[in-house]
């Protein structure tokens, strides 16, 4: 007796033949879907666009609440000071080296005031040109040393020469550079001076004047700028010697041998006129050529006598 | 036959962009299997020169890179039957293929080989009007061809010219560019039940596929297990399928004859089935395994198990001697070679200069069937195989797989075919204005 409900017996025996080899048709869709899958673009766009749809998909979702949003900004601020604030990162002084009190104190004025300061916050470019935009300071070198030490190198200015403008005294470096002003000029007895317009432009040959003008001693009093183009040299005894636009040092080594060899200042000049180097003039002052006047008219007189 | 032409043509249109993304499917419908190559073209061959392959048949331009065979469904006689069930085993085969290549494919080329092939000879002869032959001559030529009546149903497969005669000249394959007067061509005809054809697109359309090209099994069968020189001097390629027996007649590379023989190898193993009283799976099985057409003293004491699913122990413990399983098969392939023979005879092979027979397919897989053949179809009988190419799994290497890799050669290197060339200008109105132009002339 065969049970009713026996397994299925296929069309291959069991003896003889094989069981027949498992080969099931797709069905319709599983057949277009698989070439659907097969399809580059499509796999591509699977493979790539959606995940970086999903992406940037939860990401807005996230960020689209202010709130959390900024959450985020918080923590990462939060961190950010955190590390800004740990203790190899702090500047607790500044050293300035190679300045004179004012200028130093100037200096701690215009640097960072609240110590200590995160090396982040430190603007230390910014810092070097406040520093450099100071008219005493030529060069200044800033450096962050180990022990949160700010380390800042001066090269100040020096004063050369003192020029009488018509604000008032300024002290001046050999470059003709503003350093300072000058309260008084007996403050920096020890600079030459010189006053006039535009003199501030040529101090390089004032100083070479006043160097050349050295055998005069005390005598000389300063330079005077002349219509912003020559020099006068000024001595005592209200006696100026004028000198020419061009060459001026030749022509006062010319007056400096006549002083020396005739005594040209020593006598009652008022002006020695070297503005054209090939007719120096000497002008005499009144008294003196009163004087000269009366001597003559008697050597005249006599003369005539 | 305008229709057909721009059927076919449309086709070609097809091939050509499937050659332009480089993939193409070839697909054979078979009685007993369903096969599908997938071919990558990877444009000129390129290692040509390294591997000291030529370019033999264009082989070494493509490589395939999916293969995939099934069991068919719903194909009696190489002709469907029912479509859905073909449609499953083609969306089987080729997604099994697709799998294999990791690729897509839209583009398949099929071949067949039912509809009850016919074929005819064709001739046509025009008078060249300029002083070379050009295209338009060979398309005017080839349009010229006396059309035979085919039969209501009918439907043209193949229309390949096979030979030119220039003048006196003839044996020609490429007049073009040649001086004469008059240019006369022979073209081979293929006719095929129309019904078929529109079953097997329809059944590929169902595929969500484009159709590319569509042959006959008997030729491209041929195609392949010909060596060269035997297409070139007259050979007969029998494919020896499962549910029709392609024949396939070609001489000086082309194909000049073909038809089909509607009976297999399904047909020895019903005979099988019948008369050993067997299910025919296991009769396929006994016939795979033992079969043959000679039998020797030494069969007699092999007996096969025949066994049976009954319960009853008499009929399940059965066995026959080989001498009788070869005893039923042999009448059955003999008719089957004998109508080979009457369908060779018909086609007048015996005045072919070489009377090379090839038998192929699966079911020349039979031992001892060569010597049968040799003394039904004459003394020059061989066994052939499809031509090796690139990328063929083991599989698929045997004789069985001869017409889909014929397919394959046919996808790389199409025969012209009357659809390549033109349409001939006198289908276009500026023929008739030029008469016009020359009316006037004549008359004013």
């Amino acid at each position: 007796m065969q049970p009713l409900t026996g397994q299925h017996r296929g069309h291959a025996g069991q003896t003889g033949a094989a069981p027949a080899r498992r080969d099931p048709a797709p069905s319709r869709i599983a057949y277009r879907l698989h070439r659907l899958w097969l399809t580059p673009l499509f796999r591509a766009l699977l493979r790539v666009g959606l995940p970086a749809f999903a992406l940037v998909f939860a990401l807005g979702a996230v960020f689209s609440d202010a709130e959390r949003r900024a959450q985020v900004v918080g923590v990462w601020q939060d961190l950010r000071d955190a590390v800004e604030a740990r203790p190899e990162f702090q500047v607790t002084r500044m050293e300035v080296r190679g300045a004179s009190p004012t200028v130093e104190a100037a200096m701690h004025a215009l640097g960072p005031q609240a110590f200590p300061v995160s090396s982040f916050h430190l603007d230390l470019a910014g810092l070097r040109a406040e520093f450099e935009a100071l008219d005493a300071v030529a060069r200044a070198d800033l450096q962050l040393r180990a022990g949160g030490l700010l380390d800042v190198r001066i090269a100040e200015r020096e004063p050369a020469i003192v020029w009488r403008s018509r604000e008032g005294l300024e002290l001046l470096d050999a470059e003709g550079f503003r350093i300072a002003r000058l309260r008084s000029r007996a403050a920096r007895a020890d600079l030459p001076l010189i006053g006039g317009d535009g003199a501030d432009a040529a101090v390089p040959e004032a100083l070479a004047l006043i160097a050349a003008a050295a055998p005069l001693g005390a005598r000389v009093i300063g330079l005077t700028r002349m219509g912003e183009r020559r020099w006068d040299l000024v001595l005592d005894r209200d006696q100026r010697v004028m000198l020419p636009e061009r060459e001026p040092i030749a022509a006062l080594e010319r007056v400096i041998v006549q002083t020396q060899t005739q005594e040209l200042l020593e006598r009652d000049v008022e002006a020695v006129d070297m503005r054209n180097p090939a007719r120096p003039t000497v002008r005499l002052s009144q008294q003196a050529l009163s004087e000269l006047r009366r001597i003559r008219a008697l050597e005249q007189g006599a003369r005539n006598r | 036959m305008t229709d057909l032409f721009r059927k076919q043509q449309a086709m070609r249109q097809m091939r050509r962009a499937a050659m332009q993304r480089g993939v193409i499917a070839v697909l054979d419908v078979g009685t007993s299997k369903v096969a599908c190559l997938i071919l990558r073209f990877d444009g000129p061959e390129r290692n040509r020169e390294m591997d000291g392959v030529g370019p033999m048949a264009g082989q070494s331009s493509f490589r395939v890179i999916g293969a995939a065979t099934t069991r068919s469904r719903g194909v009696r006689f190489g002709e469907i039957s029912a479509m859905q069930e073909t449609e499953r085993a083609v969306r089987t085969a080729l997604q099994a293929a697709q799998k294999m290549a990791q690729m897509r494919v839209d583009h398949v080329i099929a071949c067949f080989s039912g509809g009850g092939p016919r074929s005819y000879g064709m001739a046509g002869d025009i008078g060249i009007e300029n002083v070379a032959v050009g295209e338009p001559d060979i398309a005017r030529v080839l349009a010229a061809c006396d059309v035979p009546d085919i039969g209501t149903g009918r439907e043209v497969l193949h229309a390949q010219p096979v030979n030119f005669t220039l003048d006196h000249m003839t044996g020609l394959s490429d007049p073009r560019g040649q001086i004469g007067n008059r240019l006369s061509c022979d073209m081979h005809l293929l006719s095929v039940d129309e019904a078929v054809i529109g079953n097997l697109i329809h059944c590929i359309r169902r595929c969500d596929l484009e159709l590319a090209g569509i042959a006959s099994s008997a030729y491209v069968s041929g195609v392949s297990s010909l060596v060269e020189d035997e297409q070139e001097l007259g050979a007969a390629c029998i494919d020896l399928g499962g549910g029709a027996t392609g024949v396939s007649i070609f001489i000086r590379k082309h194909m000049i004859y073909a038809d089909s023989v509607r009976m297999g190898g399904d047909h020895v193993t019903a005979d099988i089935s019948k008369g050993l009283q067997v299910p025919m799976a296991v009769a396929e099985r006994i016939k795979t395994f033992y079969g043959g057409v000679v039998a020797t003293g030494l069969d007699d004491r092999e007996m096969i198990e025949i066994g049976g699913d009954s319960g009853d122990w008499e009929r399940d413990r059965r066995s026959v001697s080989r001498t009788e399983l070869i005893g039923i098969m042999r009448p059955r392939v003999e008719e089957i070679l004998e109508e080979v023979r009457a369908r060779l005879d018909a086609a007048g092979f015996d005045h072919l200069p070489s009377q090379q027979v090839v038998l192929t397919g699966g079911g020349s897989q039979i031992p001892g069937l060569d010597g049968l053949a040799a003394r039904v179809l004459g003394q020059q009988v061989r066994l052939g195989r499809p031509l090796r190419v690139q990328g063929l799994p083991q599989a698929a290497t045997g004789p069985a797989f001869s017409s889909a890799v014929g397919l394959s050669l046919f996808a790389a290197h199409p025969q012209d075919e009357f659809w390549d060339f033109e349409a001939p200008a006198d289908r276009y109105p500026v023929r008739s204005l030029r008469r016009a132009v020359r009316w006037f002339r004549d008359n004013w």
